[in-house]
C-alpha cells in the first residue's frame, strides 16, 4: 500500500488502500450527479420555457399578455380567458372530487370490512393507472352526450370537463387521504370510542381533525393534477378561447390551448403558447412548496 | 398533530364530556341515527368510485373488444381513416418506453442511493427533494413544451424517439425515485452493519447486499413508472411527431398508441379503431400495474 502522505490525514480511519478511496469519493460524486439532475432538470425546465417565452415581456408586454382577448391572428395574445377557464374547471372538478375521494378515503380506512378494503382499494388504484387519454375518450362519447342532453348545447364545456377531471382527481385524493388516516395512532380512536362517540362522531370530531394537514396536503396534489391536466380537458371542453358565459358553454384552459395550438403556430403565437407554459410551470410549483411547508408543519 | 392533541387534551376532555352528557338531552337526533346515516354516505362515496371504475372500464371493453383482432394488432393502419391495423404505433410506444427506461433507470436508482445512503439532511438534499417533487408535478404539456424546446428544436435531435423518450424519462425520474429511496430505506440497518463489520466499504455494501434485496421494491416503482409512461399523451405530441412510421433508429419519428386514438377520437374519422386502441392500450397499462402489485406483495 503506497500512500502519499497529502492524502493520508484526509481518511485516519479509512483503512483502505489508495485506489479503493478514490473510488467510493469518485461513486459517491456520481450518485451525488445524479440526484442533482433532478435540481437541474427543473431549473432548465423553467429557463427554457422562459427563453422560449421571451418575446412575451419584449414584444407582445405583459399588458397585453394579461389582458382578456386571446386572438393570436389578429396580435391579442390575452391569457385572460383561459385561466378562467383553467381555473373554472379546476375549482368545479375538486368540489365534485374532494367529498367522493375524501369520503372513498375514510371508508377504506375506518369503515370497511377487511374483504371489502381488499377489493375497493386496488381498484381505486387502477383507477390511478389509467391514463388520461382514456378518461377525455370516455369523457368525450359518454358523458358530453348526457351533458349534451341537460343542457341543450353540444356538450362541450366546463361541466363536462368537471365530470371527467372529478373522476380523474379522487384516486389521487383517495390515496393520499388514506395514508393521512393511517397514520393517526389508533389509541386516540380507542380513546374516543371508550367515552361512548359513535364511529360517526370519532370520524369527524377525532380522526379527520387530526387527518387535517395530510387531507389538504391531498387536495393541494389533486388541484395541481387538475390544473396540468391536458388531453382530458382538450377532448371536452370545447377549445373555444372566451370567458366562460356558462358551464355547459365551449372554453379552453390554458393547457388545452397550448396543445391545440403548438401543431400549427409560429412567432410571437409560439411564445405565447410558451409564455403560458411558464405560467403553469410556476403554479404547479407554488402548489407543490404549498404541499411542502403543509408537510413540514405536519412532522 | 398527534402530539399537539394529547397537550391539549387536558383542557378540553372536561368540556367534551359535558357537551357529550347534554348532547342527548336535548332531543336532537339520536347518535346512532346520524352514525347510520353518514356512515352510509362514506359507503355510497366509496361504491361510487368503484362504479365509475367498473363503467369505464367494462365500457372500453365492450366497445373495443368487437374490433380487436390479430389483423387490427399487427396491420398497418391504411388511408385516410386509418383503416386496418395499428402495429407501427403499438411498436412505437414499447420502442419510446423502452427507451425512456433505459435513460430514466439508472440515474434513478444512483439518485435515490445518494439520497438515501450517502446524504446528510440538510439544505442540499431538502432541495434535491424539492425539485424532485417539483418535477413530479410539472403539467405533462408544459413537459412537452421543454422536450420540443430542448431536444427537438435546440439539440437538434428533431421529432424522434430519443426526445421522445429523454422527455418521458424526466417524467419516470422521480416516481423511480422515490420507490427506490423508499425500497432502500426498508433494507434493515442490521444487514448492512454485518457487511460493515466484515470491512466492506460503502459501496460494496450499497452494491452487494442493499440494492440487490431491495431489487423487488425497486423493480415495482420501475414498472409503475412504465405504466406511466405507456399512458402519457401530452409529452410525446409535440416530441414524437404524429406520422406512421416504423421506427427503426432512434432518430426516427412515429406515432404512440395515445396519439393515434386521440386523433383517431377527435376527428371521430374511425370510432372502431379508436375503441380497439383504446382497449388494447388499457390492457397494456393495467397489466403493467397488475404486474407491480404482483411484484410489490412479492418483495414484501
Amino acid at each position: 500500500m503506497e500512500e502519499t502522505p497529502s492524502a493520508a490525514p484526509k481518511r485516519e480511519l479509512a483503512l483502505v488502500s489508495h485506489a479503493t478511496y478514490v473510488k467510493e469519493k469518485a461513486l459517491r460524486y456520481l450518485f451525488f450527479a445524479c440526484a442533482f439532475l433532478a435540481v437541474v432538470t427543473v431549473i432548465l425546465i423553467f429557463a427554457f420555457t422562459t427563453y422560449s417565452a421571451f418575446p412575451v415581456f419584449t414584444d407582445i408586454g405583459l399588458a397585453n399578455f394579461f389582458s382578456l382577448t386571446w386572438a393570436p391572428s389578429e396580435g391579442e395574445y390575452g391569457i385572460v380567458s383561459l385561466l378562467a377557464g383553467s381555473g373554472l374547471v379546476t375549482v368545479g372538478a375538486l368540489v365534485m372530487g374532494v367529498p367522493l375521494g375524501v369520503g372513498t378515503a375514510v371508508y377504506l380506512v375506518e369503515i370497511a370490512s377487511d374483504r371489502v378494503r381488499k377489493i375497493i382499494s386496488p381498484a381505486v388504484d387502477l383507477l390511478a393507472g389509467i391514463p388520461s387519454i382514456i378518461y377525455g375518450f370516455f369523457g368525450m362519447v359518454i358523458i358530453r352526450p348526457f351533458v349534451a342532453q341537460i343542457s341543450d348545447g353540444l356538450g362541450f364545456g366546463a361541466l363536462t370537463a368537471w365530470f371527467v377531471l372529478a373522476i380523474m382527481i379522487v384516486p389521487t385524493i383517495t390515496t393520499l387521504t388514506m395514508d393521512a388516516l393511517n397514520s393517526i395512532p389508533m389509541g386516540i380512536r380507542e380513546a374516543s370510542y371508550a367515552m361512548g362517540a359513535t364511529k360517526w362522531q370519532t370520524i369527524y370530531k377525532v380522526v379527520l381533525p387530526a387527518a387535517k394537514l395530510g387531507i389538504v396536503d391531498a387536495i393541494v396534489l389533486g388541484m395541481g393534477r387538475a390544473i396540468g391536466e391536458t388531453m382530458a380537458v382538450l377532448m371536452v371542453v370545447g377549445n373555444a378561447p372566451v370567458i366562460p358565459s356558462s358551464i355547459a358553454s365551449p372554453i379552453s384552459t390554458l393547457t388545452s390551448q397550448i396543445a391545440l395550438d403548438m401543431s400549427y403556430s409560429s412567432g410571437l403565437h409560439r411564445s405565447a403558447l410558451f409564455g403560458m407554459g411558464v405560467v403553469l410551470f410556476i403554479i404547479s410549483a407554488t402548489l407543490v412548496g404549498i404541499v411542502r411547508l403543509i408537510s413540514k408543519k405536519r412532522r | 398533530m398527534a402530539d399537539q392533541s394529547t397537550q391539549t387534551d387536558e383542557l378540553t376532555s372536561r368540556e367534551r364530556i359535558k357537551r357529550a352528557l347534554s348532547h342527548g338531552k336535548a332531543g336532537r337526533i339520536s347518535k346512532d341515527t346520524s352514525n347510520k346515516v353518514m356512515l352510509g354516505v362514506f359507503r355510497a362515496a366509496a361504491y361510487i368510485t368503484t362504479l365509475v371504475l367498473v363503467a369505464i372500464i367494462a365500457y372500453v371493453v365492450i366497445n373495443g373488444l368487437p374490433h380487436i383482432s390479430p389483423d387490427f394488432i399487427f396491420g398497418w393502419p391504411e388511408g385516410v381513416n386509418a383503416e386496418g391495423g395499428i402495429w407501427p404505433t403499438i411498436v412505437s410506444t414499447i420502442y419510446v418506453t423502452a427507451l425512456a427506461m433505459l435513460i430514466c433507470t439508472p440515474i434513478a436508482v444512483l439518485a435515490a442511493v445518494y439520497l438515501a445512503e450517502y446524504a446528510k439532511q440538510g439544505r442540499l438534499v431538502n432541495i434535491i427533494r424539492y425539485a424532485a417533487d417539483a418535477l413530479a408535478s410539472v403539467p405533462s404539456i408544459v413537459m412537452g413544451l421543454f422536450g420540443y424546446a430542448l431536444f427537438v428544436e435546440a439539440m437538434g435531435l428533431g421529432l424522434s424517439m430519443l426526445s421522445a423518450a429523454m422527455s418521458l424519462a424526466l417524467l419516470m425520474l422521480p416516481i423511480v425515485m422515490r420507490t427506490t429511496e423508499e425500497a432502500i430505506r426498508a433494507v434493515p440497518r442490521y444487514i448492512r452493519w454485518g457487511a460493515y463489520g466484515l470491512g466492506a466499504t460503502k459501496w460494496q455494501v450499497v452494491s452487494k447486499i442493499v440494492l440487490p434485496s431491495a431489487f423487488g421494491r425497486i423493480a415495482t416503482g420501475i414498472v409503475l413508472a412504465i405504466g406511466r409512461a405507456i399512458g402519457e399523451t401530452a409529452v410525446v405530441l409535440y416530441t414524437m411527431g404524429q406520422a406512421i412510421n416504423m421506427p427503426i433508429t432512434p432518430l426516427d419519428s412515429g406515432r404512440p398508441m395515445t396519439v393515434h386514438l386521440y386523433l383517431l377520437a377527435n376527428d371521430g374519422i374511425n370510432m372502431n379503431a379508436a375503441y380497439g386502441t383504446a382497449l388494447l392500450l388499457m390492457i397494456i397499462i393495467l397489466a403493467f400495474n397488475l404486474f407491480s402489485r404482483y411484484l410489490s406483495r412479492r418483495s414484501r
